[in-house]
């Protein structure tokens, strides 16, 4: 059922119809600056001498985390991005939240994305109900709305499957059911662009389908995803299209089926 | 990019659309550069559709603050209370300060000192980590900025109002008797606010880049303190030094803010008639209401140029 449907997408694809673009990315390239990864920053004497010297950059590496990539995202799609550990996938993913200054080039968006991770911390003192109503207001929800949507955000969590833990402090979460609930929080708001980083893994089996459910509903009402994951079959599952990423540079950009396996089997094109 | 493997990428544009290039492509659409900072009247109507979020993020902290202390909620007010009393054994007993105000009113006059120039304090020292001790909200959520330094100034003035209520029971038990100047104590925390709220945003930007910053705070606020004349009255001190230095003196906003709220609550202090009585440096309101203004349009000002740059790097 999936698969046609996808098939039937992608041959729609090959039609002369303009598409709505969402995210453009024109040449972008992304430079970090570590403080204190030269030697010694929390020395006295070296900290003293650098300010004698007034010289800056001593302490400073500059790491170049993306390196000239460029794509384009459109609506109604659900792009994967994929590439070994420290390739620039959740640099480029923040970039496109608006979280990271770009050195060179630009990234056009349609809206403000969001992004959603799972080491973005909500407040852990507090209560888990506490932090939906938080998180919803912080994106702008209004009370009446917050107050609508709450069980709905609650159920779908699943964090009160096993007895009453909404209204525990976070901190009393297992980092599991934290992602969970975060995930239901940024999930409750239609986004035209949304960023997923490694999200879907870290639930368990019941909500990993959920999860995908509600992806596909956000899919629907016109909006872009996009997932950063290293489980290759959810990418599957949830994408058509996947960007292959190693070093900063794109590697690949097409059809979910042909990039991971390529990536699989480890051939560069 | 060369390195695409397949002559018709998923990325170029279609139809009619065909041949433009991405920057043309988000033009025609218009996109906007992501995570550019809105116009001034943009922002400030963002974040006056967050104010619900500000509200209940103050309401929040605050009950979240003694969550781990047994007596809970009861330190908002024992914890500025005994600070009243370290400085009444002090300055009051040791140091003698209280002989040189009518009989029976330094209690009154030094405990609204103190709680009027904590609020201040706390609102520099909670803006200063405003920022800095909320990043994972900042990256994982979308909201303006300058929520944060605003509630905190709310969470501080939430503290404050409780501490109100002890305030006016010492002053009751000074004997000091309720009087209509008491309604004067609404518009002077107003504007107090108003100030400690542009202070709180200067301070998160800040403290945002610069995390040094909070080292140095408590020192800077503990000399603001005794040049406030927080326990002992500065206007007796000041009387032989130069004019201008006097000036500088009678405008400092925490001695302002402290003695429009003395005033209001204690009159009997500055009345004439009275022996001892302390003297109210002029134009107060004045003052008062120009460091309001003034502070909070230039630390909203302030923190808005470096919107987009907060949680970032």
């Amino acid at each position: 059922m999936a698969d046609t449907d996808l098939e039937k997408s992608l041959s729609v694809q090959d039609s002369d119809v303009a598409r709505e673009p969402t995210v453009v990315v024109d040449d972008v390239h992304i430079v970090y600056r570590v403080h204190g990864a030269g030697s010694g920053k929390g020395s006295a004497t070296s900290a003293i001498s650098r300010i004698i010297s007034r010289k800056r950059g001593s302490g400073v590496r500059e790491v170049h985390a993306v390196k000239g990539i460029s794509f384009t995202a459109y609506k109604g799609e659900a792009i994967g991005l994929i590439g070994s550990n420290g390739s620039g996938k959740s640099t480029m993913l923040a970039a496109i939240a608006g979280l990271l200054p770009t050195e060179k080039g630009g990234i056009y968006t349609n809206g403000q994305p969001s992004l959603l991770g799972v080491n973005a911390a909500l407040m852990n003192e507090l209560t888990g109900e506490r932090n939906v109503i938080l998180g919803c207001l912080a994106m702008g929800m209004t009370p009446a709305q917050v107050k609508a949507r709450y069980q709905e955000i609650v159920d779908f969590s699943g964090i009160n499957d096993k007895g009453d833990f909404i209204s525990l402090p976070m901190r009393t979460y297992s980092s599991g059911m934290g992602a969970r609930l975060r995930f239901s929080i940024a999930a409750a708001k239609t986004h035209d662009v949304l960023l997923i980083d490694e999200a879907l893994a870290t639930g368990d089996q019941a909500f990993q389908q959920r999860s995908k459910k509600r992806i596909d509903e956000l899919r629907g009402s016109a909006g872009t995803v996009f997932l950063v994951s290293h489980d290759n079959n959810s990418i599957r599952e949830v994408c058509e299209r996947t960007i292959w990423i190693e070093a900063g540079e794109l590697v690949m950009d097409g059809p979910t089926d042909e990039v991971v396996g390529r990536y699989e089997r480890g051939e560069r094109p | 990019m060369s390195t695409v493997s397949e002559p018709v990428s998923l990325s170029a544009p279609r139809g009619a659309d065909a041949g433009l290039t991405p920057k043309q492509l988000a033009d025609k659409y218009g996109l906007a550069v992501s995570g550019r900072r809105p116009g001034l009247l943009a922002y400030t109507k963002q974040l006056w559709a967050r104010r619900h979020f500000i509200w209940a993020f103050a309401t929040a902290r605050l009950v979240a603050q003694y969550t781990d202390a047994k007596l809970g909620q009861l330190w908002q007010v024992v914890t500025p209370l005994l600070n009243c009393a370290v400085f009444y054994l002090v300055f009051g007993v040791i140091l003698k300060n209280k002989d040189g105000f009518p009989a029976g009113t330094y209690t009154a006059w030094l405990c609204i000192g103190v709680f009027v120039f904590q609020f201040t304090q706390n609102a520099v020292q909670s803006g200063t980590r405003a920022i800095s001790d909320n990043l994972g909200l900042i990256r994982a959520l979308h909201f303006p900025r300058a929520s944060l330094p605003i509630a905190f100034t709310v969470i501080q003035l939430q503290q404050l109002l409780i501490s109100m209520v002890v305030l006016v029971g010492v002053v009751l038990i000074s004997g000091i008797d309720p009087g209509r100047t008491w309604v004067l104590v609404v518009p002077a925390l107003i504007l107090q606010s108003l100030f400690n709220t542009g202070v709180a945003l200067v301070m998160a930007r800040i403290g945002a880049k610069t995390s040094d910053i909070s080292q140095l705070i408590p020192f800077a606020m503990r000399a603001w303190m005794f040049l406030s004349g927080v326990m002992f009255s500065i206007q007796d001190k000041i009387n032989s030094w130069p004019p201008f230095w006097q000036k500088v003196m009678q405008v400092n906003p925490a001695s302002i803010y402290m003695d429009l709220v003395r005033h209001a609550l204690a009159p009997v202090i500055y009345n004439k008639h009275v022996p001892q009585h302390q003297t109210l440096p002029p134009h107060l309101w004045t003052y008062g209401i120009a460091w309001a203004v003034v502070m909070f349009v230039i630390g909203y000002v302030f923190f808005w140029k470096a919107e987009e740059e907060y949680g970032r790097g």
